[in-house]
Formats: C-alpha cells, sequence, structure tokens
C-alpha cells in the first residue's frame, strides 16, 4: 500500500499550506475559502484514518457551516 | 448571491437533505448517526440561506418551529429512555417486536435496517434536535445580521 503512504505525507502537507494561507491572505472571502479547503482536507485526513464518523461531523460542521456563519458575518461588515 | 450560486444551491440542497435524512436512517448500521447527518442536513439549510438569503428562507421554516422541533426530539429521546423502565432506564424494549426488532445476521452481511431496537428511533431523536439547532444558530445569526443591514 504504497499510494496509501504517499497520501499520508500529501495531505498533512495541503493542510498546512492552506493554514499558511489562510493566514495570508488580506481578502477574507479568500482565508474563508481557504479554511474551508482545510476542513475539507482534515475530513480527508480523518477517513485516511479509518475514522468515518469523525469525517462526517467534520465535514458538515468545520466544512459547511462554519464558512456559512463566516460567509453571513463578513457579508454584514462593510468594506473601507 | 449571484445566479451561478442560485442554480447550484437549487441542484445540490435535495440531494444533501436527503443524503443528511439517509445518513440518520442507517446510523446503527454504517458510519454516521444522529449527529453527523443533522450537521450534513443543517448545512444544506445554510447553503440555502447564504444563496437566498434568510428572509425568504424564514417564509417557509420558522424560528418557533424549529424551537419546537428541538423540543421534540429532546422528548423524544427521553420518553424513549423511560419507556423502558419497567426492566431498566435507557433498556431496549423494542428487541424481539417487528419493529426495529430484528436480530442481526452473523458474520459479513449486507445490512438490515431493522435491526438495533431502540437505537434507531434515538438517532432519529438526535438527528431532529442537531436539525432544528444548527439551523435555527445559522438561521438567527442571518436574520439579525440582515436586519442590522436595513438599519443603517
Amino acid at each position: 500500500m504504497i499510494e496509501l503512504q504517499v497520501l499520508h505525507a500529501i495531505v498533512p502537507l495541503l493542510i498546512v499550506v492552506c493554514a499558511v494561507l489562510v493566514a495570508r491572505f488580506k481578502d477574507l472571502i479568500s482565508a474563508v475559502i481557504a479554511l474551508a479547503a482545510l476542513s475539507l482536507l482534515l475530513a480527508l485526513e480523518f477517513y485516511l484514518l479509518q475514522a468515518p464518523d469523525v469525517a462526517i461531523a467534520e465535514a458538515g460542521i468545520g466544512a459547511a457551516i462554519t464558512t456559512a456563519i463566516f460567509v453571513i458575518a463578513i457579508r454584514a461588515t462593510k468594506r473601507t | 448571491m449571484s445566479k451561478i450560486v442560485r442554480t447550484v444551491a437549487k441542484l445540490l440542497t435535495p440531494a444533501i437533505l436527503l443524503f443528511g435524512l439517509y445518513v440518520i436512517m442507517h446510523g446503527h448500521i454504517t458510519p454516521g448517526g444522529g449527529f453527523q447527518g443533522g450537521a450534513v442536513f443543517a448545512s444544506g439549510v445554510a447553503l440555502l440561506i447564504v444563496a437566498f438569503g434568510a428572509g425568504r428562507v424564514e417564509q417557509f421554516l420558522k424560528e418557533h418551529q424549529l424551537s419546537m422541533l428541538e423540543s421534540g426530539g429532546g422528548l423524544l429521546f427521553i420518553g424513549l429512555a423511560f419507556a423502558g423502565l419497567a426492566t431498566a432506564f435507557f433498556y431496549n424494549f423494542l428487541v424481539g417486536s417487528p419493529i426495529f426488532g430484528h436480530v442481526p445476521a452473523f458474520g459479513p452481511n449486507p445490512g438490515d435496517i431493522w435491526t438495533g431496537g431502540t437505537i434507531p428511533l434515538m438517532n432519529v431523536a438526535v438527528g431532529m434536535k442537531v436539525i432544528a439547532g444548527l439551523s435555527a444558530i445559522v438561521l438567527v445569526m442571518a436574520l439579525a445580521s440582515s436586519k442590522q443591514g436595513e438599519d443603517e
């Protein structure tokens, strides 16, 4: 199962890249999208680690509801 | 939101809501359960709210209805727990009955949904509670921010 080993190396690296992007983006909507991508990759990592239960919860809460709440909050603010 | 977001939301929302109900209903034989399925269902509602605005969603999804659904889920859960009180609290009194009472087959099998006794019903109760709670969080947040925008 060499492919699984490669995935276990790539997915955490991509999570770190997404986290750096969240901190680096000036545009708030872009940062929220990067955060959603981080959550989705984290759900994939949970699935690879044989925890599909946690993966479904992470995909539902982290990738969908948190992003929706952030988008609603950012839309209520004004850009100067 | 833009027309692209609205069209995609119209196409995807029925599938997301149906998948959430599927995860709740199959909680005792596949990964997932009340909380996970409820979170998936509520994410579909959140997609609707983000795409179409809280005002339009509130026309058919009132806040007091969600409150009633959440209380109903809690009452169903604790009622099922008390229903087995003749033997013990949380006793699985449905085993052997025609409703969810089948004894599961031994070894690898395709899965029988009529197993588990009270556990699928408790999954449904938890699902009702989570759907109502998370939908109410997103709905109230969107309503509050949109009303604040009208005041300015």
